[in-house]
């Protein structure tokens, strides 16, 4: 008597296995195997198949909104747009948003210049120092806290804390995306720091390295791709960060270059002050604003699958 | 310890009821050892005996895992590299070390040697302490025309001798080798035996194996360390049962241990 | 040739006392780097001491009517902020009904059916999910989606289904419904990113043994990987909970700002932080510090979610 093998299509790894699972019994055991009952392989299918339409139906939001962002933003892009600022009166044609691309710009650039060395540092307290001691894993407990703060509450904060003594300003911008920024650089460059090799610790200390230089140079330079990508990543945040400055920066029509004393705009304050126009040209504006936001965020978020995929660390 | 010195040449290491604790856990002790200069000395026993425990007391290396305690003395030259005041970086500069597997640094392999001559401030002709070190450990005909490519690029046991590069640049005058060629293949491990040959007219060596055969081949003195447990708490530690010159270890071992050993009784 | 006395030679005479600088830097060092982290915790309490202070006044005018009370009126005084606590909750809870079945499927598709070679393009795509800014979605989302899709579905189920309270209609566009539905293709990649961690640690013995006794694919999901994976994923979810919670622009872009509380999901409501990013512009005095006050209570039901989600994972993982 020979038993009936039936295969069934699972994963390629365990297919010899479902050679050997020929006995596919519905009730008691056998080697007399038969395929599992249609009721089976009906729920098997049916599921297979919500599986399958779950990923089609969260994939179709990427590419519509893709789409929709280089249709829309790609008709109202031109030369324009990118070197001029918002005109005055919202009805006007043209202009651009060469004011909220400024303002972005300086405030990002403060951000980080802030954020990315001291969280990068405030990393190697606790990986290279701490050694898992109470404070590390406190800073580590209050960093994941903090990157789930609602980035409108810092932007509340810092309303509280310094715009009301030293008004709006790109200062007070840069600060809140600092904050939100800090958080997310110490847990991405802890994780990379964590990934050198003790070995190189070892070669470095055994030839008479001190601690500091052995971080400096060969626990940093060898993370440092890694560590690139998690600043990439922060920097990509930053830029597409709204509410927080809605009451640091509060906006502006003007383009404005000051750090401080004066509102200013930046590229998603602007889009979200188009959402509410009702004049075609202003909606236009904020399609073009939406692409240039969208691409100048995407250059960023490549950039860092560039560096993680040139670490040694992550291979 | 039978250690007949040639008159008038003192040891390089003395230890003296040396004892490592991780934590409250004995891993090592009362070793009493003398290494002894332009010698190689092998480190054996069998896996958990304390070998690498013991050849990182030699230049404090212990000391970087969390909870580990020394007690005892170690003597460099006649001075205790314990004592109070001493700088463990500045001894490690002293003493150079070698690990299991290559461990280069992600840096060309010029910047690889001239590392530890860097770190430590060295004022002379770089590119001549680099072509020194690499002749020295016998890698200067092979890289030459590659200086400036990664050290990663280079097959295994050319890291190896890359690494024994390294630890000759800083100029110590003790080479610690922690099973340097286990991770090797058998022609590659060749090429590192002869070159330790080499090696030892003008360093003392200290070679921690667990290969008996290559303890047989390349020393001149062997040290047999061995695991000694306590009934009653299970714990285990490591002592030092015999140390001498290596032929007598092998064909005339004084304790029964050692002949259990060396004749592949156990593992 | 061991340590030589030549010139250039780099063992100084004096072998054992570090210079006073070597020493000194590395505690330097030490010192800069714990710093650093310090300040972390530093600007956490500092966040927490800032608004409660700043929004005392408005506590003070209501007491604990501030968060129970459901009357916002700022013109006559009145600021009870339970209505954008209501919608914030209603908001998170629609988008997280949505997501996490598509979350799950997708992280189960990449574990468990997806071969090779379509494994990275879908997490890219994942990625470029979570890439997008929340503003352009507002747009998007106010601009294509709510006239071409949000509409006619909510006006096709408030026909059909409005004798239930919560599908009342008539639908106005800017709703609940609205919010929720963009804010949860927001939060799908954190939580398909978790899941698919979390999936992927269940050991591959787990599943052979499944297949092994004969299971097909979908009951060795049921019974290998899901059991092991639910705190993990109950952890997931609940950061998606509270990222939802924490989005500000696409709420207050698509839920309309109506400060009141709206049983049916298809009519507008209002947001704790659809309040605060609307209203800034005009409000003064006390009206700023209920403002305020309103994102301290934010604050404060975001962090527990968080912490409580942290917690499980945490635990899940040690287990």
């Amino acid at each position: 008597m020979t038993a009936e093998v039936q295969v069934v299509d699972g994963p390629e790894v365990t297919s010899r296995l479902d050679n050997w699972a020929g006995a596919r019994a519905t009730s008691g055991a056998g080697l007399r195997g038969t395929r599992p009952g249609a009721r089976r392989l009906l729920r098997d299918r049916s599921m297979t198949f919500l599986i399958v339409a779950s990923v089609v139906l969260t994939l179709v939001p990427v590419i519509w909104i893709l789409a929709q962002i280089l249709m829309k933003g790609g008709s109202a892009m031109s030369w324009t747009f990118l070197t001029h600022s918002t005109p005055f009166s919202m009805m006007k044609q043209g202009g651009g948003f060469l004011n909220g691309l400024i303002g972005t710009a300086i405030m990002v650039v403060l951000a980080s210049v802030v954020s990315i060395p001291l969280g990068i540092l405030g990393a190697v307290y606790v990986v290279e120092y701490g050694k898992g001691n109470w404070l590390a894993k406190l800073i580590r407990f209050f960093s994941d806290v903090m990157t789930g703060v609602p980035s409108i509450f810092v932007g509340v904060f810092v309303y509280t804390a310094l715009v009301v003594k030293f008004k709006y300003g790109a200062i007070m911008g840069a600060a809140s995306l600092a904050l939100i920024m800090m958080p997310i650089i110490v847990r991405s460059s802890e994780e990379m720091l964590k990934l050198v090799p003790s070995e190189l610790k070892d070669a470095s200390h055994a030839l008479g390295a001190a601690k500091w230089q052995t971080i400096t140079k060969v626990v940093l330079p060898s993370a440092a791709p890694g560590l690139t990508t998690g600043a990439m990543l922060a920097v990509a945040r930053a830029a597409g960060e709204t509410a927080p400055l809605i009451m640091t920066a509060l906006g502006s029509l003007q383009l404005v270059t000051k750090l401080a004393g004066s509102p200013i705009s930046s590229l998603t304050l602007l889009i979200l002050n188009g959402a509410g126009q009702a004049f075609e040209a202003a909606q236009a504006r904020a399609w073009a604003g939406a692409l240039e936001l969208l691409v100048i965020v995407l250059v960023f978020t490549v950039l860092a699958r560039v560096f993680a995929s040139r670490s040694r660390l992550t291979r | 310890m039978n250690n007949d010195l040639v008159a008038g040449e003192a040891p390089v290491f003395t230890a003296k009821d040396l004892s490592v604790y991780y934590g409250s856990n004995l891993a090592l002790k009362g070793v009493d050892l003398e290494i002894r200069p332009r010698r190689i000395t092998a480190i054996i026993g069998p896996s958990g005996c304390g070998k690498s425990t013991l050849i990182r007391c030699f230049n404090r290396m212990n000391e970087l895992i969390p909870g580990a305690r020394v007690s005892g003395e170690v003597l460099y030259h006649g001075e205790n590299i314990y004592g109070a005041g001493v700088d463990p970086v500045v001894v490690r500069r002293h003493i150079g070390m070698v690990f299991q597997r290559p461990n280069p640094f992600p840096k060309s392999v010029y910047d690889n040697v001239a590392f530890g001559a860097k770190i430590n401030g060295y004022k002379g002709d770089m590119d001549e302490l680099v072509e020194r070190s690499l002749r020295r450990a016998a890698l200067w005909d092979e890289v030459k025309a590659k200086l400036k490519k990664s050290a990663l690029d280079l097959s295994g046991g050319q890291q190896q001798r890359l690494c024994i590069a390294r630890a000759i640049a800083v100029e110590p005058d003790v080479i610690l080798m922690d099973e340097p060629a286990s991770a090797l293949d058998p022609i590659a491990t060749a090429r590192i035996e002869d070159l330790m040959q080499e090696l030892k007219k003008d360093y003392s060596i200290v070679i921690v194996t667990h290969n008996m055969q290559q303890a047989a081949r390349v020393s001149d003195e062997t040290a047999f360390l061995y695991t000694e447990v306590d009934e009653t708490t299970a714990a285990r530690w490591g002592i030092l049962v015999e140390f001498g010159q290596t032929g007598e270890i092998f064909t005339k071992p004084r304790d029964k241990r050692t002949e259990d050993y060396v004749s592949g009784r156990f593992g | 040739m061991g340590p030589s006395d030549s010139s250039s030679s780099i063992l100084s005479a004096d072998r054992w006392k570090r210079k006073g600088a070597g020493r000194g830097a590395d505690s330097l060092f030490a010192f800069l780097a714990g710093g650093c982290g310090v300040l972390v915790l530093l600007a956490l309490a500092y966040m927490v001491i800032s608004t409660t202070r700043t929004a005392l006044p408005a506590f003070r005018a209501e007491g604990l009517s501030f968060v129970t009370g459901s009357n916002w009126d700022p013109s006559n005084g009145s600021y009870q902020i339970l209505p954008f606590i209501y919608g914030t909750v209603v908001t998170s809870v629609i988008a997280l009904i949505l997501a996490v079945p598509m979350s799950v499927g997708v992280a189960l598709f990449l574990t468990e059916y997806a071969p090779k070679w379509l494994r990275a393009p879908i997490e890219y795509a994942v990625d470029l999910l979570a890439a997008v800014p929340s503003v352009v979605y507002g747009l998007w989302g106010l601009w294509v989606v709510l006239p071409y899709v949000l509409r006619p579905v909510s006006d096709f189920l408030a026909r059909y289904l409005g004798f239930v309270p919560i599908f009342a209609g008539p639908s106005t566009g800017l709703s609940y419904f609205a919010a929720g539905i963009i804010l949860s293709i927001m939060i799908t990649p954190i939580i398909t990113s978790l899941s698919r961690e979390i999936f992927r640690s269940v050991p591959s013995a787990d599943r052979h043994a499944a297949y092994a006794l004969g299971a097909t694919r979908w009951e060795m999901i049921k019974e290998a990987v899901l059991p092991r994976s639910r705190g993990g994923v109950v952890g997931a979810t609940m950061l998606g909970l509270g990222r939802a919670l924490g989005e500000t622009i696409v709420v207050a872009m698509l839920i309309g700002n109506n400060p009141v509380i709206n049983l049916s999901i298809f009519k507008p409501g209002g947001s704790i932080a659809g309040a605060i990013a609307n209203g800034w512009g005009e409000a003064t005095g006390i009206q700023i510090s209920a403002l305020v006050g309103a994102g301290v209570v934010l604050f404060v039901i975001t962090i527990i979610v968080n912490m409580v989600a942290r917690a499980i994972v945490y635990r899940f993982n040690r287990a």
